[in-house]
């Protein structure tokens, strides 16, 4: 991890509420798809943890839904400085991949998995990738992810483009050798139940420092209690203990 | 030359600066960042006889200049806390910890601070009766002046370092508390734990922490926390640490004019991870500014 400071140097919207960011600044810290930055805005107290779309050089690309207070703030920022810590959370782990990874993300849980996608791409590898939004205006990224010749896959919940339901509607027919995915917390559920190989989920809670000096963001695994920020926010499919 | 010396309960700190126990964990999260050493001390994470997990999430909430929390004292245990973090504790910081005590019951309280009261690393044990957040401990103990005393007289009667109490701010009046701990013996006293708070969703109209509530802390808090030193200061003669939203050189000035003799920061270690070295750094040049030489001289200048 690292603190800097970073300046905007795109911030447009992609569709209603969801917004892209891209920064300049020290990316040194990033060392694996999945982590994300942790952001200082004037006026809130707490940082607010955004996960990382891209890195390429000294670029920095974070894609964030406009929810609150720290979001929207962000939204109406222009050519400002940013103070970021980046490099937190353990990221996901490449290495268990296998040749045919399937990446599925929902909503704003997309974002993480652009970065992952080009890494495994990068090592040669099948990439399939689900993306699963509510309806058609929601839609992001599609055409990235087909950049980087992922076979992609999107479905709508109300049918209005691709596959109608849920991106476990679209698992049929995918020949896979692991699960990368991050979304709403019942879509994890769902994708744990409907998987049939080993996975890494990335989980989203609410945090204190990020950096996991507080245990404001520990849940329950299998293998002992974990901090979201720093233990996680990536779990693999085994660790994990829905009941709690 | 100035002199950022203080002498804590016996101990001479090289500053007044101590990260606040559950803003700085067990010290290697901030070792990664900078060298932990330059801190006075620092209170390590709330520990209880046995392993706590804590409170369901969310444990966070926001407010303006200020944070709630309700971990409940996640923490694995004394056992552990002595077999595996203060031997790793030991590799990345070489002065005497405050090792940070909370318990259910009086049994509980000495039975940890008399295992921690062994170990060579720990300086001093601040004993917390004062966490909003856990139900039948923690504050309960700290809001009646006799059970103060009784946990002060009982943990005193079974350690030898010296024993610092943590008080809530949670009462009507605190100086009451703060004498009965130095009647009871304590070494010393430490002021303010959170505040006593609550948030909620607009959204969903629930509270924002599944605990309900939390406790306040952050720049929000520091006119209560010096005005609360203040009082004690006026009341007894023992040591105070003062803490609550200290979050720069000067608000640690401030802290030691009401009659803090050492200052804890916390919340601000979570938003700047480098908040407690800035503050060391930045508080030469403050002394300067204000015409301080030594440090130490400063405690209780307002009194």
């Amino acid at each position: 991890m690292k603190q800097g400071l970073f300046e905007i140097r795109e911030n447009i919207p992609l569709t209603q509420n969801v917004w892209k960011m891209t920064l300049q600044g020290d990316c040194s810290a990033i060392t694996a798809p999945g982590q994300f930055v942790n952001i200082r805005l004037d006026g809130l107290y707490l940082r607010r943890p955004i996960s990382v779309c891209d890195v390429d050089g000294d670029r920095l690309t974070l894609i964030y839904k406009v929810v609150g207070r720290g979001t929207e703030k962000m939204s109406q920022m222009k050519e400002e400085t940013l103070d970021l810590i980046s490099g937190l959370g353990n990221g996901y782990d490449l290495e268990k991949s296998g040749n045919a990874p399937l990446l599925i993300g929902g909503g704003v849980g997309v974002p993480p998995l652009y970065l992952l996608a080009k890494a495994l791409k990068k090592e040669g590898k099948y990439v399939s990738v689900i993306l699963g939004f509510n309806t058609k205006s929601e839609i992001f990224y599609e055409d990235d992810f087909k950049a980087l010749d992922c076979d992609v896959r999107v479905a709508t919940a109300d049918g209005s483009y691709g596959i109608k339901g849920f991106v476990t509607d679209a698992l049929c027919g995918i020949k896979y050798t692991h699960v990368y995915t991050c979304g709403p917390e019942p879509m994890l559920k769902a994708v744990y139940k409907n998987i049939t190989t080993s996975g890494q989920f990335s989980f989203e809670e609410r945090m204190g420092c990020g950096f996991g000096a507080c245990m404001g963001c520990t849940c329950k695994t299998v293998t002992g209690y974990k901090r979201i920020c720093r233990d996680g926010p990536v779990l693999f499919k085994e660790e994990i203990n829905f009941d709690d | 030359m100035t002199d950022t010396k203080v002498t804590l309960c016996g101990t001479v700190l090289d500053n007044p600066v101590i990260p606040a126990s559950g803003t700085f964990g067990y010290g290697y999260e901030f070792a990664e960042l900078y060298d932990i050493n330059i801190l006075g001390t620092f209170s390590f994470k709330g520990t209880t006889r046995e392993p706590r997990f804590g409170n369901p999430t969310p444990r966070i909430a926001e407010c303006a200049s200020g944070m709630l929390n309700a971990v409940g004292l996640q923490n694995p245990g004394v056992e552990k806390v002595i077999s595996e973090e203060l031997p790793k504790l030991s590799k990345v910081f070489h002065k005497k910890v405050m090792a940070n005590v909370s318990g259910f019951s009086l049994d509980d309280y000495v039975y940890t601070c008399e295992k921690l009261d062994k170990c060579e690393q720990v300086g001093w044990l601040e004993v917390n009766i004062s966490c909003p957040n856990v139900h039948g401990g923690g504050m309960s103990f700290g809001t009646s002046a006799k059970s103060a005393y009784e946990v002060t007289s009982a943990v005193k009667r079974a350690v030898k370092k010296p024993v610092i109490i943590k008080l809530s701010p949670n009462v009507t009046d605190i100086t009451a508390i703060a004498k009965a701990c130095e009647d009871a013996g304590a070494d010393g006293i430490s002021l303010i734990n959170t505040l006593l708070a609550m948030r909620i969703d607009l959204k969903t109209r629930r509270p924002l922490l599944r605990n309900i509530t939390g406790g306040l802390s952050g720049p929000a808090v520091f006119p209560v926390a010096v005005r609360m030193v203040y009082q004690c200061a006026k009341s007894v003669k023992i040591p105070i640490i003062g803490m609550g939203g200290v979050s720069s050189a000067e608000d640690v000035i401030e802290m030691m004019l009401a009659g803090a003799t050492a200052v804890e920061v916390g919340a601000e270690n979570l938003v700047d991870p480098f908040a407690s070295k800035r503050i060391i750094e930045a508080l030469p040049t403050v002394m300067e500014k204000y015409g301080i030489e030594k440090l130490s001289d400063i405690t209780g200048g307002s009194l």
